[in-house]
């Protein structure tokens, strides 16, 4: 069944306006998936072809592997978590939010609220479904907004403290997955998502978040995507950050055969902030692609953008990065960089910074690096006794350390140098 | 011990050793010193194992092993130790980290027990404490906006805490003030033993008078041309290459 097929057969049965998944249907069936279709190629998807995602047929059925089990590889902080098996609330899997000793509801049927200081819906109560994306530009957030059933929607009251919260997606089967969130902080209000997705087999993990980070508050984005080497990874985010916010994120791509992590981030108040910064690990025949749009739309905005590739194999990474600066958006700083490490001479990587500049005070500046272990302090390292695989472990981590610094908090940056160690050890097996 | 018999070098296709004989015996420094250009740090890398060298000809005995099949990290194991002239920097690897894990790598292959990181802090603090070297420099990136000095400091702590058998300094001199060549020099003498032995790599006679060798080779072009006892060092002081590279001509 087809993805239009099988939206058929669910009319009238899903939440939401339905307005709105007709009009993202019609978008879908004009436009195809990218790289899958004839007509004119599109720009956006210029070096990520999904045409063996279009080859492929995802049906649901009964799980085949343990989503325990699953979990249980992940490496999980010791907070809160809400997990997603095969794109539905998992009440079982979670661990909820104990707040004034007061527990959230658990049903999954019920919203998942808790009274006063932290609101937790299903994806059937979001307010916010469709009003930061544009599913006419983009294909993927069509789709999600055709099929999307389950999801979470976060509301972090003014000046509220959430500390940290997981957001985890669990694959046991092989079907097509279009779990949509809406994260809403209210002004001064603070919280630390993070976002892990892992599964077995052949799936396809299209995900759609929706971000409004109000006045002064401050949003860490923490995604670490280890899919399952045979699964298709697509995430679209649009964060809009207001004035004096800030939206911190960093992507940790490390799973999957096919990955796009796809951000647009819209400074639409003065002084606001976006980190958009991102590693991507690959190895045999993957690839990954990490796309950015920073929209400057108010003045003093800042963006910050490292992303780092390290490549071995045959495979592939994309960066494309383009920072907008609107005619009011003065004072705009911007920076970019884009840097690679090839372990192999068959790996390759993309890389496509834009500036787009209609301001005439601000500072915006981009740049890429490509390049190979280097053979001198390799050398040193060795001729100190460490064995040939360590010393290139020790400079791979080195490379990566610059962007894994902007993660401040220690408990989630090691978490991710777990992650970052568990992918080395595969790439030496 | 090491011994080194009719050892030819080249890089690309550019001969740089030209048949080197040299004995160090258990227990001996010995110098090297030569021009510009005479191939002595390209004895060091050899010696070392470094890859872009290929050996043509001749063969490297150390403690009757073969040295020129062993890897890089093997001879560092079996005890070769290279202060790198120009030390490499590693911008993202901690300096403190890095001694640990070259210190560990070492003990692990030779059978010992590995140091936490509390007991490696405390004996890298007694050695820059030796070595007059600033605490924060184990915080640093390795050798990463370490001025001249202090990156040759620094190749002294990871010779003082490795504890080689085969010191080669390369020019280890280089650049020092006098203060700063004394205390090099001390940490090299304060490993002194009838284990240990060195082949120190110098333009000046200066180092030699803190670092008194056994013997003194010069290379010119690709071979010793002379050896001789300490005095060797004193009359290049006062004469030049020059005369003595006439004369082997």
């Amino acid at each position: 069944m087809t993805f239009l097929e099988r939206y058929e057969t669910l009319l009238g049965k899903l939440p939401g306006d339905s307005a709105l998944r007709a009009a993202a249907s019609d978008a879908f069936r004009s436009a195809g998936l990218p790289g899958a279709t004839r007509g004119r190629p599109s720009e956006a998807w210029k070096y990520t072809s999904l045409r063996s995602l279009a080859e492929t047929r995802f049906r649901s059925g009964e799980p085949k592997h343990e989503a325990e089990t699953i979990l249980a590889r992940l490496p999980l902080l010791d907070v809160p978590r809400l997990v997603f098996v095969d794109g539905e609330f998992s009440d079982r899997l979670s661990v909820h939010i104990a707040n004034d000793g007061d527990g959230t509801a658990k049903s999954a049927e019920a919203p998942l609220s808790s009274p006063g200081s932290l609101k937790i819906a299903r994806f059937a109560d979001q307010p916010d479904f469709g009003t930061l994306t544009w599913p006419d530009r983009e294909p993927m957030v069509a789709l999600n907004t055709m099929l999307a059933e389950d999801g979470v929607s976060l509301h972090i009251p003014a000046n509220h403290d959430c500390g940290t919260i997981q957001l985890i997606s669990v694959a046991t089967t092989d079907a097509d997955l279009h779990p949509r969130h809406t994260i809403r902080l209210d002004a001064g209000a603070k919280l630390t998502l993070i976002e892990m997705s892992a599964g077995e087999g052949v799936y396809f993990l299209n995900t759609v978040a929706e971000i409004h980070v109000a006045d002064g508050a401050h949003l860490t984005h923490i995604r670490l995507q280890d899919e399952s080497l045979t699964a298709f990874h697509i995430s679209t985010t649009y964060a809009e950050v207001a004035a004096t916010a800030t939206y911190d994120s960093f992507t940790l791509n490390i799973g999957a055969r096919l990955c796009r992590t796809e951000v647009h981030a819209t400074l639409a108040g003065e002084h606001a902030t976006a980190h958009l910064n991102a590693v991507q690990l690959l190895m045999g025949a993957q690839h990954a692609d990490f796309t950015s749009v920073v929209g400057h739309l108010a003045p003093h905005g800042t963006s910050r953008q490292t992303v780092k590739n390290v490549l071995s194999g045959r495979s592939r990474g994309v960066f494309q990065g383009r920072i907008e600066v609107a005619r009011a958006a003065q004072k705009t700083d911007g920076y970019q960089m884009n840097q690679a490490l090839l372990l192999s001479p068959d790996a390759e990587i993309d890389s496509k910074p834009e500036l787009e500049i209609f301001a005439d005070d601000v500072k915006c500046s981009h740049g890429a690096t490509v390049g190979e272990l280097d053979a001198e302090q390799i050398f040193y390292l060795r001729s100190r006794g460490v064995p040939d695989a360590e010393a290139r472990s020790i400079l791979v981590r080195a490379f990566l350390s610059e962007a894994l610094d902007a993660v401040t908090d220690e408990a989630v940056r090691g978490s991710l140098e777990r992650a970052v160690e568990s992918w080395w050890q595969r790439n030496k097996a | 011990m090491l011994e080194i018999r009719g050892l030819s070098a080249c890089i690309g296709d550019k001969e740089i050793l030209k048949g080197i004989d040299l004995t160090v015996p258990q227990g001996e420094i010995h110098a090297i010193m030569g021009p510009n250009g005479s191939g002595k740090s390209t004895l060091g890398y050899v010696l070392s194992g470094r890859e872009d060298y290929t050996v043509t000809g001749g063969t490297v005995t150390f403690n009757g092993a073969n040295l020129l099949e062993m890897e890089p990290e093997a001879r560092a194991i079996a005890g070769v130790f290279l202060a790198f002239q120009a030390p490499i920097e590693l911008p993202g690897v901690n300096n403190a980290n890095f001694l640990r894990t070259a210190l560990n790598a070492v003990r692990r292959a030779r059978g010992e027990a590995e140091l936490d990181a509390v007991q490696f802090l405390k004996l890298a603090r007694a050695e820059t404490k030796r070595l007059h070297m600033r605490d924060d420099m184990l915080k640093r990136n390795v050798n990463v906006g370490f001025s001249g000095g202090e990156k040759k400091r620094n190749e002294v702590l990871q010779m003082a805490l490795l504890r080689p058998k085969l010191a080669i300094l390369d020019e280890t001199d280089s650049g020092l003030d006098i203060d700063a060549l004394k205390i090099v020099a001390d940490g090299v003498n304060a490993l002194r033993s009838a284990e240990f032995s060195a082949l120190v790599i110098t333009h000046h006679q200066r180092l030699l008078d803190h670092l008194v060798p056994h013997r003194v080779h010069v290379l010119s072009q690709g071979r010793i041309i002379r050896s001789g006892g300490p005095e060797l060092a004193k009359e290049l002081e006062q004469s030049g290459y020059a005369s003595l590279i006439a004369e082997a001509a």
